[in-house]
């Protein structure tokens, strides 16, 4: 189990628990945190499941698969610290993790 | 001046429990809507991602629990009363209440029709044997699925998305495929000559068999669908038969209540119909689309969750968000296509990549603007090219084609 904040582009921030092994996403969906879309259920096809996630943390979520990193190339930013939430998994690991969720998806 | 006091809804009731309707009371709740929901459906489910019931769950990939919308705790949790295996057999505009199924009746202030869509089946003796199926929902998928499988012999008919999904996943399953298309190619309607060239060998080279350009004259089997015959004589024999020939606008509860339906429940912008208090949205909803100038009933994912965020917006009072460009995705093997806007009035054509890569991108112009991206197995492409047509930027296709002129240049 993960402890996650999620925290909207105007800062309301949404602490959830995430189970382990389920996405970030999945909590996201759960708990109907605002700016989560994911139109494709985690197909990794919509890319609206966008989070930043800080550079401290880069390391613990992993890295992202090279099916990611072609998704996120051309979407929203390319900055390093953006991840789709479908693809971040939760573990003990992230407990503690807060993540930022952009103004619009897609 | 206006001294009438706006009125805020307190019961909002919403009909079908598929995608547009389960999200709708997400986004309701989202914005702030402290009122009673209700979300009625005539499945047993609770809303579920329709996509994967040709792919990943046909396959055996997802489970029953992996394609719910929202977990089963969430309607409870965000105070959404959920009533599943009952139909809304009519409206009354005038008292503002729906009647249920079991005759019960329910008051709304605010009512959203979001009843999808059927699929169409075909006029012709033996289309109703019980080997004969279409697919629309989770039950639909559980009988095809029980038809699946080494040594099966499926015939298709109709090369549409549902059809070829079907196709690509029967025959990971081993089973044996004919995909029966009266048009001479597939995916006419939707796709560009290049994307369909290029799925068809792709299918043909997992062993996809196509007949094109079809008549069919029958359908063979005296209390079961032996065998599909067409006018030129050829004859696929089955073990079960798919039809995917498209699916029509679920309006006939709309149209009893007198709102004015027209191939979908007409609506405006803001996905009003023509009688007070009443939205539509979703498969079911015609709307003029802002980025173009034509009323569209689009068949999506994203299309249903764009109308579903406007109706909450709508009915919350707050500010709707920017039009999104419409977009829809498919997979196929391992394949992934991804196509945003509609190719209205394109007059050059460009491929960029190579098709006998398996990963390439058709880019449709007007006056040098892309209007639609085709990206097979290609994100960057996609995305990039939905920038490109909401910025409207002005390209050539020597450009475009280019691989040696990167994506960030194109789009900068
Ligand atoms: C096999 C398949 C694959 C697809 N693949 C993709 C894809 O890859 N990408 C994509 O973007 N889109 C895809 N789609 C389309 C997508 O699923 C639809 O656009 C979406 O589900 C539309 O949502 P909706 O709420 O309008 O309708 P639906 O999800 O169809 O929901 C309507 C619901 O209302 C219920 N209902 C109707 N009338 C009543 C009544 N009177 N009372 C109570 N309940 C009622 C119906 O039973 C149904 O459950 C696919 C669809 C199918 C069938
Ligand atoms: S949910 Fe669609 S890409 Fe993550």
């Amino acid at each position: 189990m993960a402890k996650i904040t999620f925290i909207e582009h105007d800062g309301t921030p949404h602490c959830i628990e995430v189970a382990d092994g389920t996405s970030l996403m999945q909590g996201a969906v759960s708990h109907n945190v605002p700016g989560i879309e994911a139109d494709c259920g985690g197909a990794m096809t919509c890319g609206t499941c966008l989070v930043s996630i800080p550079p401290e943390w880069l390391e613990k979520a992993g890295r992202r698969s090279d099916e990611e990193a072609q998704m996120l190339q051309f979407l929203g930013c390319a900055a390093d610290n953006v991840r789709l939430s479908c693809q971040l998994i939760a573990s003990p690991d992230l407990d503690g993790l807060c993540v930022h969720v952009p103004e619009s998806q897609g | 001046m206006n001294l009438e006091i706006p009125e805020t809804p307190r019961r909002i009731v919403v009909v079908g429990g598929g995608h547009g309707g389960g999200a709708v009371v997400g986004f309701l709740r989202q914005y702030g809507f402290a009122g009673t929901i209700t979300l009625i459906g005539e499945e047993p489910v609770a809303p579920y991602h329709r996509p994967p019931l040709s792919k990943a769950w046909l396959k055996g990939d997802v489970t029953v629990d992996g394609l719910a919308l929202k977990p089963g705790p969430f309607y409870s949790e965000q105070n959404v009363e959920l009533r599943l295996c009952v139909r809304v057999e009519s409206i009354d505009p005038a008292a503002r209440c729906v009647a249920l199924a079991t005759g019960e009746r329910l008051p709304y202030d605010e009512l959203i029709l979001a009843t999808g869509a059927y699929p169409r089946t075909l006029p012709l003796p033996g289309a109703g044997h019980h080997n004969v199926m279409t697919l629309r929902n989770l039950a639909d998928a559980e009988k095809l699925r029980g038809a699946l499988g080494p040594g099966k012999r499926l015939a298709i008919i109709g090369g549409g998305y549902v059809g070829l999904e079907c196709a690509a996943t029967a025959r990971a399953l081993g089973a044996e495929v004919v995909v029966i298309e009266k048009a001479p190619r597939l995916l006419e309607r939707v796709a560009s000559v290049p994307i369909s060239a290029f799925l068809q060998r792709y299918h043909e080279r997992h062993g996809v068999g196509f007949a094109l350009a079809a008549n069919i004259e029958a359908i063979e089997g005296t209390d079961r669908a032996e065998a599909v015959r067409l006018a030129d004589g050829r004859r696929f024999p089955c073990d079960a038969l798919l039809i995917g020939v498209g699916a029509a606008p679920a309006i006939a509860l709309a149209a009893a209540a007198g709102i004015a339906c027209n191939d979908g429940i007409t609506v405006d912008d803001d996905c009003r119909t023509s009688v007070p208090h009443v939205f539509a949205l979703g498969d079911v909803a015609k709307r003029p689309h802002p980025l173009y100038q034509r009323a569209l009933r689009l068949e999506s994912v994203p299309s249903s969750m764009e109308q579903a965020k406007r109706v909450a917006a709508v009915i919350t009072g707050r500010e709707p968000a920017h039009a999104e460009v419409p977009w829809f995705w498919s997979d196929q093997y391992d394949l992934k296509l991804q196509i945003a806007g509609l190719p209205f009035d394109a007059d050059e054509l460009v491929v960029r990549g190579d098709p006998e890569a398996d990963k390439f991108a058709v880019f449709h112009l007007r006056d040098g603007r892309v209007v639609t991206v085709e990206a097979i197995s290609a994100p960057p492409e996609f995305f990039a090219g939905k920038k490109l047509i909401a910025s409207g930027k002005v390209l050539t296709a020597a450009q475009l084609a280019d691989l040696a002129v990167p994506l960030t240049e194109l789009i900068a």
